[in-house]
């Protein structure tokens, strides 16, 4: 069992606090994405986790061993980084069995082990090449066949994909995902991006400013947002938001008069004159005959599109309600001018009424 | 009429050639010339003899030629070796620290500052048997005995090897240190995480990416101690008794002293044999240090 436990985790920098007392429990075989913003305190976390950077305070445990103290090589771990961090001078194969080979595993041994981790990841033509002479998307294979080489209890990923073009991206994120399946290993793997997030985890940690915001799956994330920084950090385009006043208790008058009722989550929870920002997914508000599900409470909108931008499975467009940029989605696409008027559905159970003060979500 | 004109390119490389000729190419056919004579400076006319390959036939028996020969081959295997480890050891140091390291490597090449005359001069003074520092701080330590330490053949040696290494070991720290700046931090993180200990991470990781930095230290290096000559003149002068001669305190010796230019020049060419093996080697060796790390091209 090789469940990762950080309590109350704090790193210093000077006088300066990177991260703020992180609680966090992964457990076995789980594949937990740590995301957020530059700076937030996610790469500095995982090299806590890995022992390339101190705990400043609090404890770290990896399969129920506190490891504040251990140098990397004895917490079992490995790391695939951002910059790949082969070695130069090293062909694919003496990468992929420099761990064995520095822990004195027999021959036989490291060469079993490096030709199954290279039958994996498709790096058999590669074995005799030096890190220059690949690719960025093979240098990323070698990088993951390293890891896998060592069998450790838990991969460590900073922000792997990072250096790679769009379409290599995606590849390499399927790469991935199939990598865990067939390892089952706990994977903690850090990324800035909130596609990878969603696609690879099994759990989110949302952090920002060194602090958790939320944690939970890609799902909850995504529907029960805790406040608007994760309402707008997660999902694309961000969910809309617009500033509004809580008028009575089951209705808000947003910015520039337009009356919206109390969505059914928040219904009852919201004080008369309370300050709100009124938030909905662009996929809540579609064009009248567009995919729209049948039931639910519905608000009927007339806007000006100003700008459309045709994805082919879709198409988003802009508009704008009460001089607030709005992203609304078409789903059977057609083409849309600028200026053209169209009725516009919004799907009330689907929206989200948060605290302007706090910007935390309101929600029963 | 048709006036034949030399090619523009040919006009405008023309300065360069004559230049060129001037300082390069006709002092070395020159020498090269002359050492095929038994050319002596108080006699020019000698110049005009030709005497074929006598002189390096004289050269090749000549006991002390190869004795001197062998002696700047020891040097250099001592001195270089001696170098390159401490700098390596200066420069492992000096990128820990991390705070007044511009201030240390500033200072750290305070020796190469001076001219190699003064070091001499120096280590001269500090060596001298009577009223050299060594012995007074051996003698206040409790010897009562004088070593003689420019006299004695091995000890005069030692004494101009710590005289060349004290000057010039900064050389191989700075450009070691060079290559610790530019060395990716990755690798070495890398390496912890796969396991390895502080000295394997040096010896599997930073160690071969520093050779290229190594072999570009040693051949710069090996070409000045191959030429020693300003320190172990002012020293010892090659004595006593030829005890520290090496190859260009003799041929120096050979040439104005004895006025035998024509012999001096052709142990220049056998001697220059040395220089151009070791760059060849060092060279060789650099070449597929950086094709091992991928930096060919």
């Amino acid at each position: 069992m090789t469940e990762v436990t950080l309590s109350n985790v704090i790193k210093d920098y000077g006088k300066s606090r990177a991260v703020h007392g992180i609680d966090l429990g992964i457990a076995d075989g789980e594949f937990a994405v740590l995301v957020g913003p530059s700076g937030c305190g996610k790469s500095t976390t995982l090299r806590m986790i890995a022992g390339l950077e101190d705990i400043s305070g609090g404890e770290i445990s990896i399969g129920g061993r506190v490891v504040n103290e251990l140098p990397p090589r004895e917490r079992n771990i490995s790391m695939v980084f951002q910059n790949y961090a082969l070695y130069p001078h090293m062909t694919v194969r003496e990468n992929l069995g420099f761990s064995l080979k520095i822990a004195k595993k027999p021959e036989g041994e490291i060469s079993k082990a490096v030709h199954e981790a290279a039958d994996i990841l498709g790096l058999d033509a590669l074995m005799d090449r030096r890190p220059a002479e690949l690719s960025g998307g093979q240098r990323q294979r070698v990088a993951m066949g390293r890891a896998i080489v060592r069998r450790p209890d838990v991969f460590l990923f900073d922000e792997p994909l990072s250096n790679l073009d769009a379409k290599l991206r995606t590849q390499m994120r399927v790469e991935i995902k199939k990598l865990h399946q067939k390892v089952g290993n706990t994977i903690i793997y850090v990324t800035h991006d909130q596609v990878e997030a969603m696609t690879l985890a099994d759990r989110i940690v949302l952090m920002r400013d060194g602090h958790i915001v939320q944690v939970g799956t890609p799902l909850d994330l995504f529907n029960a947002p805790v406040n608007t920084f994760v309402a707008t950090f997660i999902g694309s385009p961000p969910m809309n938001l617009i500033d509004g006043t809580a008028s009575g208790s089951d209705a808000i008058e947003l910015v520039g008069g337009l009356r919206v009722p109390v969505p059914s989550n928040a219904r009852g929870l919201v004080r008369d004159g309370q300050k709100v920002r009124f938030g909905f997914r662009a996929d809540n508000l579609m064009p009248e005959g567009h995919a729209v599900q049948a039931g639910g409470e519905k608000a009927e909108l007339d806007l000006e599109v100003t700008l459309a931008e045709p994805l082919g499975t879709e198409t988003v467009l802009f508009t704008d309600i009460a001089g607030h940029e709005v992203q609304a989605k078409m789903l059977n696409p057609r083409p849309v001018r600028s200026g053209e008027r169209l009725k516009f559905l919004l799907m009330l159970d689907k929206c989200h009424v948060f605290d302007a003060a706090s910007s935390d979500a309101i929600r029963g | 009429m048709i006036r034949r004109r030399l090619p523009q390119w040919f006009v405008l490389l023309l300065p360069a050639f004559i230049v060129i000729a001037a300082v390069v190419l006709i002092p070395l056919i020159f020498s090269l010339y002359s050492s095929f004579t038994p050319y002596k400076l108080t006699r020019p006319s000698t110049l005009w003899t030709w005497v074929g390959t006598s002189n390096y036939e004289k050269i090749l028996t000549d006991a002390k030629f190869w004795t001197a020969f062998g002696r700047t081959i020891l040097f250099l295997t001592i001195v270089l070796n001696v170098e390159l480890l401490l700098g390596l050891g200066i420069a492992l140091m000096m990128n820990k620290i991390t705070w007044g390291q511009r201030t240390l490597r500033t200072i750290l090449m305070f020796p190469m500052m001076f001219s190699p005359i003064l070091v001499g001069f120096q280590f001269k003074f500090i060596f001298n048997d009577n009223v050299g520092l060594v012995n007074n701080v051996l003698q206040s330590l409790g010897s009562d005995s004088a070593l003689p330490w420019l006299v004695d053949g091995k000890l005069a040696m030692f004494s101009i090897m710590f005289a060349e290494i004290w000057m010039s070991t900064s050389v191989f720290a700075i450009l070691i240190l060079a290559g610790l700046f530019a060395m990716p931090r990755d690798p070495l993180e890398a390496a912890k995480v796969d396991g390895c200990t502080p000295w394997q991470s040096f010896r599997h990781i930073t160690l071969p990416f520093l050779m290229p930095f190594i072999f570009i230290a040693m051949t710069i290096r090996s070409l000045d101690v191959a030429r020693a000559y300003d320190i172990v003149q002012i020293m010892t002068g090659g004595g006593p008794a030829r005890r520290t001669e090496l190859l260009w305190t003799l041929m120096s010796r050979t040439g104005y002293v004895d006025a035998r230019m024509g012999l001096a020049n052709a142990m220049g060419y056998i001697s220059i044999i040395l220089s151009i093996l070791f760059t060849i080697y060092f060279f060789r060796k650099l070449s597929a240090a950086r094709a091992d790390l991928g930096m060919e091209g």
